[in-house]
């Protein structure tokens, strides 16, 4: 299972590049969604995983002993994602602000502020 | 209420402040009123905490009263203390600037929520003891910026928003990845427990990947070379009180954050890391007083000069020594007062000409006189002239270059110091000295301005300069206060105890060891 998410983080991550590397603007929005999905499931992954364990420690905590999943990375996805979430509708809403006001799609012709 | 109490102050009343102003929103008065009054506390707060720092040593604030590393945990000490009264002043200076500055258009469309929005995510990631949760505020700082970047919607901010956004996107993706990486390695996100971790961790190559990737991630944020291209492309499009602020605060959170992982995480392999940030923080110096010699409008100029002096900050970090670390923290205090004053100065420019542009404005020596003064004084202080601060700044990286024997980044700070020179010269000459141009339009005179306006727009400017000059006429209480911070940084047992006062906690739960097969 470790190899196959291995695997799906890697394509991820692959995708995400190259869907940032071309020139419409909209391709790179799915790039960046794709690169927070990689970095998403790698933390999950990163954080161990376990089959058919609850994440909770019994009471009578004999630790080391019983294995628990960890609760600890899925918490931290879930952050991830509501911020990654809030933080894409952002970049979608701008850049159809972008393409309304300047009338391109093409990152190639977004020059004016740079240098 | 114990002393701990302070440390979630200048997180808890930006937070109040933004409620207070959502639900005032439909009033452009109570807005600049709670926005004025709200930064005014913060900066309070922040000068409490500073004292108390300096009086008790490093507060710990366990949230939830959860011990650390089980919950999180919020600390303070001298480095976090400093850049928090740095943030509360400067936001108080661009608070009281944007009364006359700001339109009201976007001020009813939240301007003054969102800068409060902004400071809480500064404040958090300043005062946070704990990596996941300095992502967090790293985010929460990053959806106010990106929102402060487009308020307006005019062309070029959107297209600046554009690059801003999609490169903090991908560095906050790097974060979440190095985080995860070091959470599988070690089993925690606390940076007190981190740094025990690391310390005896077996394998030095993981520790160099993680080093790396954070580097990226806060390297990002820091604009170091070759990560600064957001930045030149984008603070020059907002309103001047928003680029300001974050000419003043936001890289600072990035440089505030590599200082915090390459001090407490990352010294187990000095050689390795700290002559990268090395060769980084020269070239970084370079390119960005190049660039900025290539610029002709005032602010696209002071957005490169940004750039340039994240180098001279990393230089500090990298020679790692008390004194060049003292370097840092007294550069940094020096930085964030003067740059953002310069920025308030540029837009003072602005408003009168309407654009920024060198060869449309002149003539400012004669007509602003006030105005020139604070300039100068600040240009001459970026540039590193006694007895203003930058000055004392830039003495105490060279001679913390100079006592580690690293002549090469000295010479290069040194030549870089003599073209920032050059740069600010060529502004003075351009918007002050030379005539104004007969066809320049000055529709925004002085005197059809308020008097109340006026004082809003050069008051802060006044007051910052006034403080340039304080600190480079009392360099020794400051430099006293950034030589105990630099020892603070070096002495990670200090940080780890306050943190931790039971010692290192037990081994992880051996999940990874157990992982199902299939």
């Amino acid at each position: 299972m470790d190899i196959l998410l291995a695997i799906t983080v890697g394509g991820l991550y692959a995708a995400g590049i190259y869907m940032m590397l071309r020139r419409n603007v909209v391709k790179l929005l799915i790039g960046l969604g794709l690169l927070s999905h990689a970095a998403n499931l790698l933390l999950f992954t990163a954080g161990g995983l376990v089959r058919g364990r609850v994440p909770v420690v019994p009471d009578e905590g004999a630790w080391p002993l019983v294995i628990v999943a960890d609760p600890l990375p899925q918490a931290l996805i879930l952050t991830a994602i509501v911020i990654s979430f809030a933080v894409l509708a952002f970049a979608l809403v701008l850049i159809y602000r972008t393409y309304q006001t300047l009338g391109t799609e093409d990152l190639d012709e977004l020059k004016a502020t740079d240098t | 209420m114990n002393a701990q109490a302070v440390v979630i102050l200048p997180i808890a009343l930006p937070l109040a402040t933004m409620v207070m102003l959502l639900l005032s929103l439909k009033s452009v008065p109570a807005q600049k009123l709670i926005g004025v009054v709200g930064s005014t506390l913060l900066l309070l707060s922040a000068a409490t905490l500073a004292w108390l720092v300096d009086r008790d040593g490093i507060l710990v604030l366990q949230a939830g009263n959860w011990p650390a590393p089980f919950g999180i945990t919020l600390v303070a000490d001298r480095l976090s203390s400093i850049m928090v009264l740095l943030a509360g002043l400067m936001v108080f200076a661009v608070s009281v600037y944007s009364l006359a500055s700001v339109n009201d258009s976007r001020v009813s469309f939240g301007f003054h929520p969102l800068i409060q929005l902004l400071l809480m995510g500064v404040c958090g990631a300043f005062l946070t003891g704990d990596l996941f949760n300095l992502y967090v505020w790293f985010e929460v700082m990053l959806i106010a910026s990106f929102v402060l970047l487009t308020l307006g919607g005019e062309r070029r901010q959107l297209e600046g928003a554009i690059k801003y956004v999609t490169l903090n996107l991908i560095s906050s993706a790097v974060f979440l990845a190095a985080i995860g990486v070091i959470y599988a390695a070690t089993g925690t996100l606390n940076m007190a427990d981190l740094a025990l971790k690391l310390r005896s961790f077996p394998d030095e190559g993981t520790v160099s990947v993680l080093s790396m990737l954070f580097l990226i991630a806060f390297g990002t944020k820091a604009a170091v070379f070759p990560l600064f291209f957001w930045l030149p492309a984008s603070y020059h499009t907002p309103p001047v009180a928003v680029s300001a602020i974050f000419a003043g605060l936001l890289t600072k959170v990035g440089v505030y954050s590599l200082i915090r992982a390459f001090t407490l995480l990352f010294v187990t392999d000095l050689e390795f890391t700290h002559n990268l940030l090395l060769l980084i923080a020269g070239l970084t110096m370079v390119t960005g007083v190049l660039g900025a010699m290539a610029q002709n409008e005032v602010r696209r100029i002071l957005s490169f000069h940004i750039v340039s002096q994240i180098g001279y900050m990393v230089m500090g970090l990298a020679l790692f020594t008390p004194l060049a670390l003292a370097g840092t923290v007294f550069y940094i205090i020096h930085h964030i007062v003067v740059k953002t004053n310069l920025f308030l100065i540029g837009g003072v420019v602005e408003q009168r000409f309407r654009t920024g542009r060198l060869d449309r404005i002149g003539g400012l020596y004669r007509s602003a006189p006030v105005l020139a003064t604070v300039f100068f004084l600040s240009a001459m202080s970026l540039a590193g002239i006694p007895p203003l601060s930058g000055f004392f700044a830039k003495l105490t990286l060279i001679r913390g270059g100079l006592e580690a024997e690293r002549y090469a980044i000295v010479v290069a700070a040194l030549v870089v110091s003599l073209l920032t020179l050059f740069s600010m010269t060529k502004i003075w000459n351009e918007a002050f000295w030379k005539p104004a141009r007969e066809d320049a339009v000055t529709n925004v005179s002085p005197r059809r301005r308020s008097r109340i306006g006026r004082a809003c727009l050069y008051g802060p400017t006044i007051l910052l300069a006034s403080i340039t000059v304080g600190i480079g006429v009392m360099a020794g209480p400051v430099m006293n206060a950034s030589m105990a911070t630099a020892e603070q940084l070096l002495d990670q047992n200090a940080y780890i105890n306050a943190v931790l006062p039971d010692g290192p906690t037990g081994q992880v739960p051996a999940v990874s060891s157990e992982r199902t097969s299939q």
